[in-house]
């Protein structure tokens, strides 16, 4: 069970997710700090300590277009926030997969702040409201990323298999 | 079965005879592009390599280029300090597409692998900005990736797991009116499809209005696919193409353009004739947001900036120059210009519009992004708006949530800053 701790809208950018100004900050464990840095009072709560990992935030669809940072990935995924969103943007969803950040596309959600989720393979129960809401599986091409681990591991993987150096030590 | 231009080239990326949409390929990259960001790049490729007694080694150097344009001059130490480690990386991995802040050869990235005849058509063209999509200009297949993907591509030389995406074909007919050009296209159908409208798609480009478009006006189509959420927007390759490859970007080897099959499966065939288009804005705060200038005429603007990878070109500024000409850019209103890169820089120079600019009172400024993300120059005041020849909007793009960007074309920034609203360049004397 997950909390809903804020909810957005539609064609949510990586601009207002990580605001361009920030973005000589590369190290993920600097940039969870900008997360929503134009948003005071969600920046805040987040910054503060308030949200608890696992906590999820609603978005409509489009999530994470524009810009291909890649800290609009990690600024999330260091608070440990689970994304569903109706459609999420296709260069911020590879990254999502690329690091770990748990999205979850569900065209039809709707949550608002406060609701306790059920989040599955397959569906998202709304426990306040007691609706199902189906669940779009990852494209398929990035399946094989996720079950890795993420990209990095993935592709030491597929290193060491083709320099025919498996001593992983 | 036919092939549309994507396909093809994945198809021999990845060596197969063929593929189609929904496929799952891993294509060799024949070009893997980044800016300032390679300093994360660079953090991430050290990291795969980590336990694997492998020492870390680019698969191809010749296939890297890294360009800085985001923050140049360097606005803060911790730009300077990631500028000098990839400046110190790029020259231990011997990558020689290495484009330092400079005013012979730097610029721009997106104008930088045009300009340099890095990019050829039917190529795999992958970078660390979302609008890599620029370089489908000329014929090649080329898309945005985050830091941490292209770490893989440097160790591997392919992009792991793409899925081959649909195409949506977008036939243009039809002849501009004067001062309308390929901005007002590409916003229009923005407009049309919404931000998400091609989200994993490819836009590819035909009709006769295309055909006849200068590669400056395709890069402009292409580059803004992106806004449509495409994957790649694409021009196939036809004598423009080689004619700019060969007189501006100085390619003298063989190239071969890749074009669609007869019957090749599109998704959607989109038609749109130009002949009637007004000139369109994009209002805040999504690019999606289209309108036709009369609806937004005498919106009071605060910036005009006329430059980037989208409208920062040579023609781009003789439109300004033409416009703005002997006249003054009005006393309420600041107008910033950014060549696109150096060398055009110093075409402008050459042929004088770079005095017809200072001269009506606006600021030229070095090439490179500029104002248009918000980094470190031109930000907007509290409650100011800007109208920008760049290609995004959104709240907080140039460094203030609390200003309103517009987006035009070059014809509506220059006859808009000499009024110091938004203006129809078509009524003007010019």
């Amino acid at each position: 069970m997950a909390t809903v701790v804020n909810r957005v809208g539609d064609d949510i950018s990586t601009d207002v997710i990580y605001p361009g100004r920030y973005m000589a900050t590369v190290l993920p464990s600097e940039t969870p700090q900008y997360a929503f840095a134009d948003d005071a009072s969600f920046n805040g709560m987040l910054k503060a300590g308030h949200v608890s990992k696992g906590s999820v935030l609603v978005a409509g669809s489009n999530f994470g277009c524009g810009s291909s940072r890649e800290q609009a990935v990690s600024a999330i995924k260091g608070h440990e926030l689970v994304i569903v969103a109706k459609s999420v943007a296709r260069i911020f969803l590879q990254n999502a997969v690329n690091l770990g950040l748990r999205i979850v596309i569900c065209p039809t959600i709707v949550a608002n702040e406060g609701d306790e989720l059920e989040i599955s393979e397959t569906q998202v129960v709304n426990l306040r409201s007691n609706t199902r809401f189906p669940v779009v599986p990852l494209p398929k091409a990035r399946q094989a990323i996720v079950d890795a681990g993420g990209v990095i591991a993935y592709t030491r993987e597929r290193l060491l298999a083709s320099k025919g150096h498996m001593d992983r030590r | 079965m036919g092939m549309t231009v994507a396909e093809k080239i994945l198809a021999r990326a990845s060596g197969l005879p063929a593929v189609t949409a929904g496929d799952v390929v891993e294509p060799a990259v024949d070009l893997a592009m980044s800016h300032e960001n390679a300093a994360l790049v660079v953090n991430q490729f050290l990291e795969i390599y980590e336990g694997t007694l492998l020492s870390p080694k680019i698969w191809n150097p010749d296939r890297v280029a890294v360009i800085f344009d985001h923050r140049v001059p360097a606005e803060s130490p911790k730009t300077a300090s990631n500028q000098k480690k990839v400046r110190e990386f790029v020259a231990a991995q011997l990558v020689r597409k290495f484009h330092d802040i400079r005013g012979d050869v730097g610029g721009i990235c997106h104008q930088i692998l045009p300009e340099n005849g890095y990019v050829r058509p039917g190529a795999v063209v992958v970078g660390t900005d979302s609008h890599t999509t620029s370089h489908g200009a000329l014929g090649a297949f080329a898309f945005g990736i985050g830091a941490t993907e292209m770490a893989s591509v440097w160790a591997l030389g392919a992009v792991l797991n793409v899925e081959v995406p649909g195409t949506i074909k977008v036939v243009v007919k039809g002849r501009f009116q004067k001062h309308v050009s390929a901005k007002d296209l590409i916003l229009h159908l923005i407009g049309r499809l919404t931000a998400q409208g091609a989200n994993f798609k490819v836009l590819e480009f035909h009709g006769d209005t295309i055909r006849r478009m200068p590669t400056s006006g395709r890069l402009v189509l292409c580059n803004m696919s992106v806004e449509a959420g495409a994957t790649a927007g694409i021009v196939p390759a036809d004598e423009e193409t080689l004619r700019y490859l060969r007189d501006e970007a100085g390619v003298t080897d063989a190239v071969t353009p890749v074009v669609p099959d007869p019957d090749a499966r599109y998704e959607r065939v989109i038609e749109v004739n130009v002949a009637k288009l007004e000139p369109q804005i994009a209002c805040p705060h999504t690019v999606d947001n289209v309108k036709s200038i009369d609806q937004v005429m005498g919106r009071a603007i605060n910036q005009v900036v006329i430059g980037s990878c989208t409208n920062g070109r040579l023609d781009d500024l003789a439109v300004a120059a033409k416009i703005m000409k002997g006249r003054k850019v009005a006393a309420s209103t600041r107008m910033l210009i950014f060549p696109a890169s150096a060398r055009i820089f110093q075409q402008a120079l050459a042929k004088g519009y770079v005095k017809t600019f200072m001269e009506a009172g606006a600021v030229v400024m070095n090439s490179g992004c500029g104002p248009c993300l918000g980094v470190h120059e031109g930000a907007l005041g509290d409650g100011e708006v800007a109208l920008s020849t760049t290609n995004r909007n959104f709240k907080g793009r140039m460094g203030n949530p609390k200003s309103e960007v517009y987006l035009c074309s070059p014809a509506v920034a220059a006859a808009s800053a000499l009024v110091g609203a938004i203006t129809d360049p078509r009524l003007g004397g010019n």
